[in-house]
């Protein structure tokens, strides 16, 4: 599944949120959209989905633009996958995962065997079986989250869409979810998220693009985007990245709060 | 991996499990209701009546009690249960909808149209054929209003709909209150509020047959469409993502719910709380998965109309309003609902 977005702009009532934004995801990869606050991270990712019409530019999936496919075409194609979130109404965690397979029955049925056995091997994948009959509403967020990845992988969709995966998410939690998106990367899917952790990126995507100012302002592998420079544009803070463990994992280390310049001690990082 | 099955039985099938089990309850409370009244009716008597229509039953029982049954009893009988079957299903509808809990069947103006179309017939002195149509009519024109309105105003759909629902809603309601005022006191006024408090005193074969139309048109694409409306309950963007037009399945549930609810208020006049109550009473026993919580609020609603009319009829020597009762009974059992202890469902 590989998708591309040429030229996309977009404004709210004239005012441009959007500006000539140009990438492409191949098959398989794991892309992460850094940017700050109010950028355009979720603008981006609802004009992929097909939600806002209106953009100038085109988005293609597979060379076929997605303003020529109709919503359970592109349902079969791209799931999304929200915040973790409330429901209004308390469904079963089978219940929810379930409605993931909505788009694989006519409008008058509902799931059947197929789709049920769907939601069970999804719930075991996610390691989350053992939820099945809790409430929706009633388990953790980090529960939560992984329900929602669980019901996306049950629409059979090879692309997947987060936005934001891990907010509001304690650490571990984040680390879990991050990790299972990693794995689901591994072994096929195409996956488009967006954040707010720089380390995260870099520890758990094949590449990066950072949008400023309803631009991009970086897109390639986090080694090459992952810089004091990057942080500093996108959020205006003075860090010193650190490059440990042979570069397979950077960290910011915010200026004038830590005292960079302080020597290291090595048996303190052990 | 029994104890998998067993519970996997437990869950899947406990629904149909219940909702069966209230189509027994529906007919148990039928055949009881049909027995009572100013005329009691024995149950041999029922018994034979009924079957004599499909089955070649000699007859052993006398003229009146059938006429009394076909004429009175069956048709009151019949749209208590449609009544209450619409009224909650459209309650179940709407909450789905707008993504609310308290949503009721007259959250677009249904009630508040069909109030001032009634009051309006009586004023010119209306049949009561011509009042049970004119409140049809200003009922499914002011859901058309507030519709229409609601497709001006910018912001989330679901939103707009409820905004203009409460303003078209008091609008029709400040015109039913000024033809109160300009209504003869003498028999116009007290028409007017009989009709408001809601009863199905008036009903014959002949209102029965108006209304099992736009219901049947209502109810059937809400029952062929349940499964896409637990989607629908997740905000129009992830519906859509999920491959679920959601507005056109909006649209579809609105104007089904609109026509149930027409039909019934046309009928029977106000009759409030079933379309809330019930629908959350149906969500305690069978959960909020409109695969089993359709059908099991439209027999909910079918039986507890169904039992307040019996105490509306049998109670007194007067008819108590069928409003009155729902209100009184209503009210206390929500709060009951609201703090009992147990599961969220």
């Amino acid at each position: 599944m590989s998708l591309k977005v040429k030229n996309l702009t977009f404004g709210y009532d004239e005012r441009p949120v959007l500006k000539d934004v140009s990438f492409a995801v191949e098959e398989n990869e794991l892309l992460s959209i850094l940017g700050p606050n109010g950028v355009g991270k979720s603008t981006l990712f609802r004009c992929i989905l097909g939600l806002l019409q209106g953009y100038e530019g085109e988005i293609t999936l597979h060379n076929r633009d997605i303003r020529k496919m109709g919503i359970r075409e592109m349902a079969k194609h791209v799931a999304y996958i929200p915040q973790s979130h409330y429901t209004p109404f308390n469904y079963s965690v089978f219940e929810m995962v379930l409605m993931g397979t909505t788009v694989q029955v006519s409008a008058f049925s509902k799931p059947g065997k197929r789709q049920a056995g769907l939601a069970e091997a999804a719930l075991e994948r996610m390691g989350i079986a053992d939820l099945k009959y809790r409430g929706y509403t009633q388990i953790s967020g980090g529960e939560r989250q992984l329900v929602l990845i669980a019901r996306a992988l049950v629409q059979e969709a090879r692309m997947l869409i987060l936005d934001e995966p891990t907010a509001n998410l304690d650490y571990g939690n984040q680390i879990r979810v991050l990790s299972q998106i990693k794995t689901l990367a591994r072994e096929g899917y195409t996956i488009v998220q967006s954040t707010h952790n720089p380390d995260q990126t870099f520890l758990f995507s094949d590449r990066v693009l950072a949008l400023k100012d309803g631009r991009v302002f970086a897109d390639g592998p986090p080694g090459q985007v992952y810089s004091e420079k990057l942080i500093k544009v996108l959020y205006g803070v003075d860090v010193e990245v650190q490059s440990l463990y042979g570069d397979q994992v950077r960290v910011s280390i915010p200026k004038g709060i830590v005292q960079t310049d302080y020597p290291r001690k090595k048996a303190l990082l052990n | 991996m029994i104890t998998k099955v067993v519970n996997k039985m437990k869950h899947t099938d406990k629904g149909a499990y219940i909702v069966m089990n209230l189509g027994i309850l529906l007919l148990l409370a039928v055949f009881v209701s049909f027995q009572l009244g100013r005329y009691p009716i024995s149950a041999k008597e029922v018994f034979g009546i009924v079957f004599s229509k499909v089955l070649p039953i000699e007859k052993y029982w006398a003229d009146r009690p059938e006429f009394v049954f076909i004429n009175i009893r069956l048709p009151r009988v019949l749209l208590a249960c449609l009544v209450g079957c619409c009224l909650s299903t459209a309650g179940a509808a709407y909450q789905g909808v707008f993504q609310n809990p308290m949503a009721a069947p007259d959250i677009l103006g249904a009630s508040a149209g069909a109030a001032f179309g009634a009051a309006l017939a009586i004023l010119h002195h209306g049949s009561s054929t011509v009042i049970t149509l004119s409140a049809f009519c200003f009922s499914l024109l002011t859901v058309a209003i507030v519709f229409f309105i609601s497709k001006k105003a910018k912001g989330k759909a679901v939103i707009g709909l409820i905004l203009a629902g409460i303003m078209v809603k008091s609008l029709f309601s400040a015109g039913t209150s000024f033809i109160k005022l300009v209504a003869d006191p003498n028999d116009q006024l007290p028409a007017i509020t009989f009709w408001l408090l809601g009863s199905l005193a008036g009903a014959k074969l002949s209102t029965v047959a108006f209304a099992v139309v736009p219901m049947g048109i209502g109810l059937i694409p809400l029952l062929l469409i349940r499964w896409r409306l637990n989607i629908l309950t997740l905000g129009d963007d992830e519906a859509k993502t999920m491959g679920v037009n959601a507005r056109l399945i909006r649209l579809i549930v609105i104007i089904s719910a609109t026509f149930v609810t027409a039909a019934s208020v046309s009928v029977s006049g106000m009759i409030g709380w079933v379309g809330l109550v019930i629908p959350h009473l149906a969500r305690k026993l069978v959960g909020n998965n409109y695969n089993s919580l359709m059908p099991a609020s439209m027999l909910l609603g079918a039986i507890f109309l169904l039992v307040v009319d019996n105490f509306s009829r049998n109670l007194l020597t007067t008819e108590i309003p069928l409003g009155i009762i729902t209100a009184l009974v209503g009210a206390p059992f929500f709060i009951c609902l609201m703090t009992r202890k147990g599961d969220v469902y």
